[in-house]
């Protein structure tokens, strides 16, 4: 039996003026554990704590009540003072008798009333509250960032710089992602190989990152500061250590048709090869679905002529087991495929390209050395139409969608960098941009859309492209409406560029599975708070980066990356993480095994095992539920969705707040 | 006294500690009056109210019950009030179903912005709920001490 | 009938010659006329007893909670099913209960099932159809609804048309007959936890006679809202009834709720879905949703 001292704060005025206080501690008497009870003119005030004290060592009390302002405002405060005096801090319950009750009501007898029962409802609980101990786990001091984008990079780099060992998994050969394909950056037009190589250059060399390439996440088990992570390196068949980066190998590869992931299948690319100069790890890798060793068995060439001995047939994939703190997502995005687009005719004419395969065709380091041409014949092309929202921005529940709901974010300022780089390269080019809405916010965004359209004489037409005709004989026909002027247009054009809609990377689906961490009805994502806690996933040490979580252009992804990292450096930098020992708990004695509480978490924190239960002596083999206590935030929606009511939440049993429910309907 | 009648009918309100309850707090900050019969009572999120404290509270002698959360896509666990949405849908249906009038139940999404809101809303809601007098339906009449 | 009892009965022999199978959940004539009783088969011979007419209304999915437990070597349990009680099975499956792999499920045609007083059980008149789901195996086909078929939710409407004081006397009406026998409880499928709450003391619910008003007043609807989503309208809790409890109301109630305003949802017909108390859709509508402002109908 819980022996309980209640304390009634004065609050200056703020209640006793409305409260009739010494009333409310002479009633509170009477109430059931209740073994002393007193008011004071400041409970927060050292005095007050000091008459906590003094009665937990007089009256020998295990719980407290504080009748006083919200708990919002000082429970903290009181559980450390009842902890001082050696009374479990959860062991505490505040009734509101401030904001709820003196300052809203005049009558004091009505006020007077609803304070003895707002702390009968709080004494109520409190005799059923138990002793509860925050649980402590220790924390791993490494992070693993998953994809090595620019994201992926610069939340690596941010955490490393602080001094903690990160390891960074990618899938492809190399790191860079979709930042390396790039020509210039909007709105500076700066070179992305030039700000982004040196970055992927301090990764490789920083002595606190280690990079997995050609791997990937295969694993994942344990929970916030003790995750343990499988990762697969997949078979390079070129040894990292050996190789020198020559490219001879790739020089006198005799299988030449593979199409070029890095260039969007502009060019082709041998089977041994390193995806493109700048490289990280400047290790070649053998496609084995391409390499004639590998297919026919007849070949070796590669194995010849390399002067380091670095191939190595044999190299099977590995699978590393490593233990992390952190884990932070940074898997990025794709455009999206434009096979279901057919009226713009990308699968048709090879002059109809997206907006990234216009990336390489301007890159000086691209398949055309920088010269833009048009892909069938090589010709400069003179009139070229982007077609802006290539699949963004889809009316939902029209038939079955062809592309995404959401804003793609980037298409606008790229789309514009595009017609300005044309507009550079050929003087006498003309570019027609059609748009549904031009969208520009960001630092010097709008002024540099509005350069395009005022300085470089860029066509901006509010309408959508009807449709593109491959003619047949080089030119293409684009049908489009001009809304504004409210006229159909026929254009004849060289080229035509399609600002196909991001969507996100495809392995980011069972990343999430692997993560237990919530994704949007798009696959992006989710954060724990939309506004608050945009970097950090519902899964506790989960931590988001880049585009994963929703569109983003570059500068966006790297102050996202950056606070990926502050959150990482804050989580590494405990040495003991202390949980909220108000959570869930299954009594196995009654629980069915029947998921529903599973489908409600929204922190993957509980898990199913079949296993002995003991009720009484009674002994069952069954599947029950467990919850991960350091996953577990304690919402409760497990407990009111259990049928038997075999999940409760400390802190908040059913039946204390029944008792509180009773208390108050009295 | 409000005009109607001296019967004040007594609410439970249930209210979550992330926006609901820190509106409540706000209310009381800005000295914005509701009556003294309205009882909150903090929950960590709105989908932690099960069925059965309602059903509690009517037994117990509640006239009318109120569930305030956070504003659907605000709700501090991501999730809690959509869950809670659906329960009290097809719980306050079924209450009005087998005779409890719809107007002793409600869910109202406050947030910790909302004082104004929250007090508006006890005000409303208790005046709808004494419109339909004591309820006597659910609540056992012997489960009701004799005192105070 | 007699047809499908004689190809029930060649299955089942079958089946437990061959060793396959260690029993087969079936039905035999019970106590009184017009009475089929679940029954344990767990030899070729005893199927001679096996009964299957137009008067076999248990439904024994539930049954399989326990024999699909036992170890029996890891031998399957084979189980008959009438079209209805493919759902409960479903519902078992996607609640764990039951494991799909010690269970030999054989659907087995329905062509309505009959009271001790030759009328089509309500249940059947608002049957919900005669396909199988979830069977390894169906005997007899699927059967044929010839009757005119009622409107499942036409008894829901009614209530719903009714003023709220009417809809109040009509429930006291019909809740202050329950003798607390706990028949619907134990006969339901998926009121199959390993305690109750009724039966828990630390419920804070729990209650075991009929000492107060707690059955006019709270045992039917939480148990109402306990199955909530997961109902698969069998009927059986009216049916065995013994006061005449029009319970299968207060499911559908939910059930026409759910299908209204989250969309249309059969439990047990799909091992994937999500239930509808499991899920949400952020543009769910919102509570009280007919009419907040009206309030209801004063009480005199």
């Amino acid at each position: 039996m819980t022996k309980i001292g209640v304390f009634v704060c004065w609050c200056g005025s703020n209640i006793a003026a409305t409260v009739d206080v010494d009333a409310v501690s002479e009633a509170i008497k009477a109430a059931p554990g209740v073994v002393f009870a007193t008011n004071y003119q400041y409970m927060c005030s050292e005095g007050g704590q000091a008459a906590i004290r003094s009665a937990v060592a007089e009256h020998g009390l295990t719980g407290v009540v504080v009748c006083s302002c919200s708990p919002r405002m000082h429970e903290a405060t009181f559980r450390k003072a009842a902890a001082g005096a050696g009374v479990n801090p959860y062991m505490v319950e505040i009734a509101n008798i401030r904001e709820q009750c003196s300052w809203i009501h005049k009558d004091k007898a009505e006020a007077t009333a609803k304070a003895i029962a707002l702390a009968r409802a709080a004494v109520a609980k409190l005799n059923l509250d138990r002793p509860l101990t925050a649980p402590e786990t220790p924390v791993t001091k490494r992070a693993l960032v998953i994809g090595g984008g620019i994201a992926g990079i610069q939340t690596a780099l941010d955490v490393a710089d602080a001094g903690y060992e990160v390891d960074v998994v990618e899938k492809s050969p190399t790191i860079g992602g979709k930042m390396a394909m790039l020509d210039k950056t909007f709105p500076t037009l700066d070179c992305a190989a030039c700000i982004l190589t040196p970055k992927m250059v301090d990764a490789a060399a920083h002595e606190k990152i280690t990079l997995y390439t050609y791997s990937e996440v295969e694993k994942v088990s344990g929970f916030v500061g003790n995750f343990t992570v499988d990762i697969k390196k997949r078979a390079r068949s070129v040894s990292v250590d050996r190789c020198t980066g020559c490219g001879v190998c790739s020089e006198k590869c005799p299988s030449k048709r593979a199409k070029s992931e890095f260039d969007q299948g502009l060019r082709e690319r041998s089977a041994i090869y390193i995806p493109f100069a700048q490289a990280i790890p400047n290790v070649p890798v053998i496609d084995r679905d391409t390499c004639l060793k590998f297919q026919t068995g007849k070949c070796g060439l590669c194995e010849k002529v390399c002067p380091s001995h670095a191939v190595d047939y044999s190299q099977e994939d590995e699978v590393i087991t490593k233990q992390y703190g952190a884990i932070v997502a940074a898997t990025g995005f794709k455009p999206i495929g434009l096979e279901r687009f057919d009226e713009y005719a990308y699968s048709r004419s090879p002059d109809v390209v997206t907006s990234l395969e216009f990336e390489r065709l301007c890159n000086a380091a691209g398949p055309t050395k920088g010269h833009l041409v048009r892909p069938s014949d090589g010709k400069e092309p003179k009139t070229v139409v982007f077609v802006q929202c290539v699949g963004s921005r889809e009316a939902s529940g029209i038939g079955a969608m062809k592309g995404k709901p959401y804003c793609s974010k980037i298409c606008c300022m790229y789309t514009a960098k595009h017609a300005m780089l044309l507009r550079e390269k050929y003087p006498d080019s003309e570019a027609y941009v059609f748009y549904i809405d031009v969208r520009t916010p960001g630092k010097n965004f709008d002024e540099f859309y509005r350069r395009a359209a005022e300085e470089y004489g860029v066509h901006y037409i509010k309408g959508m492209v009807g449709k593109v005709c491959d003619e047949g004989n080089g030119r293409l026909t684009v049908r489009a409406s001009d809304l504004i002027e409210n006229r159909q247009l026929l254009i004849d054009a060289d080229m035509v560029v399609l600002a196909a809609a991001v969507e996100p990377d495809p392995s980011a689906r069972a990343l999430a599975t692997l993560l237990t961490a919530s994704m949007d009805t798009n696959d992006f994502f989710t954060e724990a708070h939309p506004k608050l806690r945009p970097v950090e996933s519902p899964t506790a040490g989960v931590f988001l980066s880049g585009m994963c979580q929703g569109p983003k252009d570059i500068p966006d992804t790297v102050a996202q990356a950056g606070a990926a990292a502050a959150k990482v450096i804050g989580l590494l930098s405990k040495d003991r993480l202390v949980g909220n020992p108000c959570v869930a708990s299954c009594d196995e004695t009654l629980c069915n095994g029947c998921s529903a509480c599973e489908r409600v978490c929204p922190y993957g924190a509980i898990s199913y095992e079949t296993k002995t239960v003991v009720d009484r002596g009674a002994k069952d083999e069954r599947r029950v539920a467990s919850v991960n206590e350091a996953l577990c935030q304690g919402c409760g929606a497990c407990t009111v969705t259990c049928p038997s009511g075999a999940m409760d939440l400390r802190g908040f049993t059913g039946r204390q707040i029944m008792a509180e429910v009773d208390a108050i309907c009295r | 006294m409000p005009v109607e009648s001296a019967f004040q009918p007594k609410i439970a309100a249930f209210c979550c500690n992330w926006c609901s309850y820190a509106g409540a707090d706000l209310a009381g900050s800005s000295r914005l009056s509701y009556p003294a019969d309205v009882k909150i009572i903090r929950v960590p999120c709105s989908c932690r109210v099960n069925p059965l404290f309602i059903l509690r509270a009517f037994q117990r002698g509640a006239d009318g019950v109120i569930i305030c959360g956070c504003h659907p896509g605000d709700c501090h666990y991501t999730s809690g009030n959509y869950f809670a949405r659906r329960r009290a849908a097809l719980l306050f249906s079924m209450l009005d179903y087998l005779g409890v009038e719809s107007g002793r139940t409600r869910v109202e999404w406050v947030s910790a912005a909302e004082g104004q809101k929250f007090a508006a809303t006890m005000n409303d809601f208790a005046k709808t709920v004494a419109s339909l007098g004591k309820c006597r339906r659910i609540g056992d009449l012997r489960c009701r001490t004799s005192e105070s | 009938m007699q047809n499908v009892r004689e190809l029930m009965i060649k299955k089942a022999g079958e089946m437990l010659s061959s060793g396959e199978v260690y029993g087969v959940l079936a039905w035999e004539r019970g106590d009184f006329a017009c009475d089929q009783t679940p029954a344990l088969f767990t030899s070729p011979e005893s199927l001679s007893r096996l009964a299957y007419d137009e008067f076999t209304a248990p439904m024994l999915s539930k049954y399989l909670i326990n024999e699909a437990k036992k170890p029996n070597e890891g031998k399957k349990v084979m189980v008959f099913l009438k079209p209805c009680d493919t759902y409960n099975f479903g519902h078992l499956l996607s609640e764990h209960k039951v494991e799909r792999d010690r269970v030999y499920a054989v659907g087995v045609a329905c062509s309505g099932i009959f009271s001790r007083e030759k009328t089509l059980l309500e249940k059947c008149l608002a049957c919900k159809g005669m396909e199988f789901h979830h069977c390894d195996e169906v005997i007899g086909g699927e059967g044929k609804i010839t009757w005119d078929k009622l409107d499942r939710f036409a008894g829901v409407e009614m209530i719903e048309s009714m003023t709220p004081s009417e809809r109040f006397e009509f429930w006291r009406g019909e809740l202050s007959r329950c003798i607390r026998c706990n028949a619907c409880r134990n006969v339901c499928p998926v009121c199959s936890c390993v305690k109750c709450v009724f039966d828990n003391p630390g419920s804070g619910v729990m209650s075991k006679s009929n000492a107060d008003e707690f059955e006019e007043n709270m045992f039917h609807i939480i148990r109402a809202f306990h199955v909530a989503g997961r109902c698969t309208d069998c009927g059986e809790c009216s049916r065995v009834c013994p006061r005449n409890i029009p319970l299968h109301l207060l499911n559908r109630k939910f059930i026409k709720d759910v299908n209204a305003l989250f969309g249309p949802y059969q439990a047990g017909a799909s091992l994937d879905d999500a239930s509808p108390l499991t899920s949400y859709s952020v543009n769910d509508p919102e509570p009280g949703y007919k009419d907040k402002a009206k309030g209801g109908e004063r009480v005199a």
